[in-house]
């Protein structure tokens, strides 16, 4: 039998006895989100490329091909998926990465792994193996169950087969640093990113602001003139530490919380310690604090905080906050795609 | 506008005058839950509606609800049950749960510009309207975001960011007109989203009043939402999941230059693969487009563009950004196109001729218009190296049907937009169009592409929906519709075909 067989067995099997699987990739996110219970369904396995189109840049990939492997295919042909997720010591897979929604610090400007998704398969609650979106840029027929998937954390189907948009690769990348304070570069951050340059990310980290650059060489000296600040010598160590999670600002042993917020929102908690990347939309935070209470702040500035490293909240929550009606959405959603709840239960929430 | 058919007689309950017997059945389907019993319902539904908003905004007479009859594709035709004109979400919450106790349709509408019949009145129902919700809530230009109500038009956000240099990216044809909710509902592209993408890209949060008429937020200004992605899923849902009553849109720096690079080629293959080569050489043009001899001579006849009429086809290639990227941008392109033994190749060398060299392919339609009686927009799409290869394919039906096509489209996401041209006046022309249109849209599944690329599927393309889905995969949609509306009541009969008109679609 093949592996998908086998697959949609073991899946139809738990249907029937509503036995819970953990569904996983590369096994390298157990730090996001809830506590992971269920039959083990090892994703890694299910791994290659199934269909490389260089000049449609379109990949085709099964869901536990690694970030790292599929990231090396695209060099050879000089191209690259351009939300640049992380790749966890080379364990990340395509599928965990949709899954959790995970991006780098290009984000801003390039989009996220949902903006590069075409196309997904996956295995529904009753076992059936179905595909949505496609290979082409643009595709409005039925509901966009592709990027519903995106931070599901497998909760609404197992991800069998992603399809990409790639990226050409830029000829070069140039980072511009200097010293400055948050507050000031919150605001130099926001200012920059109106202005036409070629900007593919900018992070405040330990009282200095790092603005990258990428593109022909020729337009990114040009754009690197208009940028306060010196060129950074080792460019690609700290961009890859910053999306790996592996500059010393995430080794600290406190809590560690991602909040996202307007990135004009002012800087607050000034005592404690932070990173601000995204342009300032995507801000980490190291610190012991309340949480419920730093949830109410965020959520009235209209953001969201989730925590991934540490415990969950009163509720044992570690994911934000959601009204009556945004539940009811979610769980009947999961209701239609997972009929007998057996798809990483409580993963993403404790109800769901 | 797609369709410039004539008026065709269109009832419910009464049917169509002719053979489209899916359509016609699933719209009687839909219209039967509110049933018999609800027939004496609008007028004293009015009146409740007349306690939420001013008495001049409910509708009921027929001759003021006519100009809601039908939407840009103007064959479908059905007069509301009654007009509804709220202008703030509360008073959407309040309709919304009037009508989900009382179990009324709710269709809801921007400017009806649409091109699927996604906007087509249901006769027992209330089409909401939206376009009082006009205002531009707020411009963040640090933050690059506009908070706007839905029933602002496209065009109108970036008039709104031009003083901030930016603007708003998807820039569908119709962007003078369309609503930015109805570019949410279709998930709307246009000539840019080559670089800048489609709606999904572009908007980050929205404001939506579900069935039971409960108000929640999905996405986030922060560009990262936890759980799974809402605001995906209600982008492009056809207002079939819910109604959008504010949306947050990105808004980009405005790229300080522009450049268009026109070639001409003697053969529609040599242009087709032109496009891939661009492509493949790691260029991203913000625009990217073709037109075959058909729609090259209506243009030219019709604006004086300066195209060459000779061509079998034409490209036009927009680059954007600094001077430097353009620059080099148009040096590369130029080279590829030579490669793929273009004729002549120009390079717009001012503004005034950017836009000249554009104005040809912005009113291919209208163009088209002048040399048929009729014409039947089509909106596949196909990977990008099938492009000759359908071309060829639709040049071949086209003598099969003995109608003529012109095609117009966004070669660079290859999205296609054929149009056939017929004479409704002669019998059997119209529905020899449709069968074109239909054989087309297979070709465009067949090639690995789909069947609507950014119109939607509205009433439409239903049947073509089972063209692109199996079964199973369909059924899983409708249950993804029956859990956010167990009732059928947003947008009944758009969309998602039922599983009992694909059992005898499949069957016939």
């Amino acid at each position: 039998m093949s592996a998908l067989a086998d697959l949609l067995q073991q899946v139809r099997d738990a249907a029937a006895k509503k036995r819970a699987l953990n569904v996983f990739g590369g096994n390298s996110k157990q730090h996001l989100g809830r506590e992971p219970s269920g039959d083990p369904v090892d994703m890694s396995t299910f791994s290659g490329i199934v269909d490389y189109q260089p000049s449609e840049l379109v990949v085709t990939v099964r869901a536990g091909t690694t970030i790292a492997v599929l990231q090396n295919a695209l060099a050879e042909e000089n191209q690259v998926l351009a939300c640049e997720p992380p790749e966890f010591d080379g364990e990340a897979t395509v599928g965990g990465t949709l899954a959790c929604n995970l991006s780098g610090p290009s984000r801003p400007w390039q989009g996220s792994i949902r903006d590069h998704v075409l196309g997904v398969r996956i295995i529904n609650g009753k076992a059936e193996h179905l595909r949505f979106g496609g290979q082409v840029m643009k595709n409005v027929a039925g509901y966009d169950v592709s990027r519903l998937m995106a931070g599901a954390m497998g909760t609404l189907g197992i991800l069998t087969e992603v399809t990409l948009k790639v990226t050409p690769k830029p000829e070069a990348t140039m980072t511009v640093c200097r010293p400055v304070g948050a507050t000031d570069a919150l605001r130099a951050m926001n200012e920059l990113s109106r202005m036409p340059l070629p900007i593919n990310g900018a992070c405040w980290c330990d009282d200095n602001l790092y603005v990258r650059l990428a593109g022909p060489t020729s337009v990114i000296t040009a754009a690197a003139g208009q940028i306060e600040g010196s060129p950074l010598s080792d460019d690609r160590g700290f961009w890859s530490g910053l999306r790996e999670m592996s500059l010393p600002f995430f080794a600290a042993t406190e809590d560690l919380s991602c909040i996202s917020l307007r990135s004009t929102h002012d800087h607050f908690m000034p005592e404690a310690n932070w990173l601000l990347d995204w342009r300032g939309a995507r801000r980490w935070l190291v610190a012991d604090y309340d949480r419920d209470a730093l949830e109410r702040l965020v959520m009235d500035a209209g953001g969201e905080v989730w925590r991934t490293r540490g415990e969950g909240n009163d509720a044992g929550e570690v994911f934000p906050y959601r009204s009556e009606a945004y539940k009811s959405m979610l769980s009947s959603l999961k209701q239609a795609l997972d009929p007998a709840g057996i798809f990483n239960p409580g993963r993403l929430y404790s109800w769901m | 506008m797609a369709r410039t058919w004539k008026t065709l007689s269109f009832r419910a309950g009464s049917g169509w005058q002719n053979s489209r017997s899916l359509v016609e059945s699933i719209f009687v389907d839909h219209v039967n839950p509110v049933g018999a019993s609800n027939k004496a319902k609008p007028e004293s539904l009015a009146a409740m509606f007349r306690e939420i908003v001013d008495e001049h905004y409910v509708v009921s007479d027929d001759e003021s609800k006519r100009p809601y009859e039908c939407d840009g594709l103007s064959v479908y035709k059905q007069l509301p049950g009654l007009v509804v004109m709220p202008s703030s979400t509360e008073q959407v919450r309040q309709i919304m749960r009037l009508c989900h106790k009382h179990k009324v349709p709710v269709v809801a509408r921007g400017a009806g510009t649409g091109l699927s019949g996604g906007a087509l009145p249901d006769a027992d129902g209330v089409l909401l309207s939206l376009t009082r919700f006009s205002k531009i809530l707020e411009i963040d230009p640090d933050a690059g975001l506009a908070r706007v109500q839905p029933g602002v038009t496209n065009l109108a956000i970036s008039e709104a960011s031009a003083p901030y240099g930016l603007f708003y990216a998807p820039d569908p044809s119709s962007q003078i007109a369309c609503s930015i909710g109805g570019n949410v509902a279709e998930n709307a592209g246009g000539v840019h989203c080559l670089k800048y993408g489609l709606t999904v890209h572009n908007v980050v949060q929205l404001t939506v009043v579900t069935v039971e008429g409960e108000v929640i937020t999905v996405g986030c200004e922060g560009m990262a939402s936890a759980g799974p992605d809402l605001l995906a899923l209600m982008i492009g849902s056809e207002g079939m999941l819910g109604i959008v009553t504010e949306v947050t849109v990105r808004l980009l720096p405005e790229p300080p230059h522009c450049r268009v690079v026109l070639a001409s080629f003697a053969e529609l293959e040599h242009a087709g693969d032109a496009v891939t080569a661009v492509i493949a050489e790691g260029i991203v043009p913000a625009g990217f487009e073709m037109m075959d001899s058909h729609a090259i001579r209506a243009a030219e006849d019709y604006v004086g563009a300066g195209y060459d009429t000779d061509a079998a086809a034409l490209l036009l290639c927009e680059l954007d950004g600094t001077e430097e990227e353009v620059r080099h941008g148009i040096e590369q392109v130029t080279a590829v196109f030579r490669r793929h033994s273009a004729g002549s190749i120009r390079v717009s060398q001012n503004e005034a001729e950017r836009l000249l060299f554009w104005k040809g392919r912005k009113s291919a339609f209208p163009a088209v218009g002048r040399i048929s009686p009729d014409y039947y927009c089509m909106d596949g799409t196909i990977p990008r190296r099938s492009l000759s290869r359908v071309l060829t394919d639709i040049a071949r039906l086209s003598s099969e049907y003995g109608l003529r096509v012109a095609n117009v489209f966004h070669a660079g996401d290859g999205n296609m937009h054929p149009l056939i041209l017929f004479d409704e006046s002669k019998p059997g022309e119209l529905e020899k169009a449709e069968a074109f249109g239909a054989a087309i849209l297979r070709l465009c599944v067949a090639a690995g592409g789909c069947i609507t690329g950014e119109h939607g599927v509205g009433v439409e393309k239903l049947e073509q929906m089972l063209d692109q889905f199996s079964d199973a995969e369909l059924a899983q949609l409708n249950a993804i519709k029956d859990a956010l509306d167990p009732d059928a009541l947003l947008n009944p009969g758009k969309g998602v075909p039922t599983l009992k008109r694909c059992q005898e679609y499949r069957s016939a």
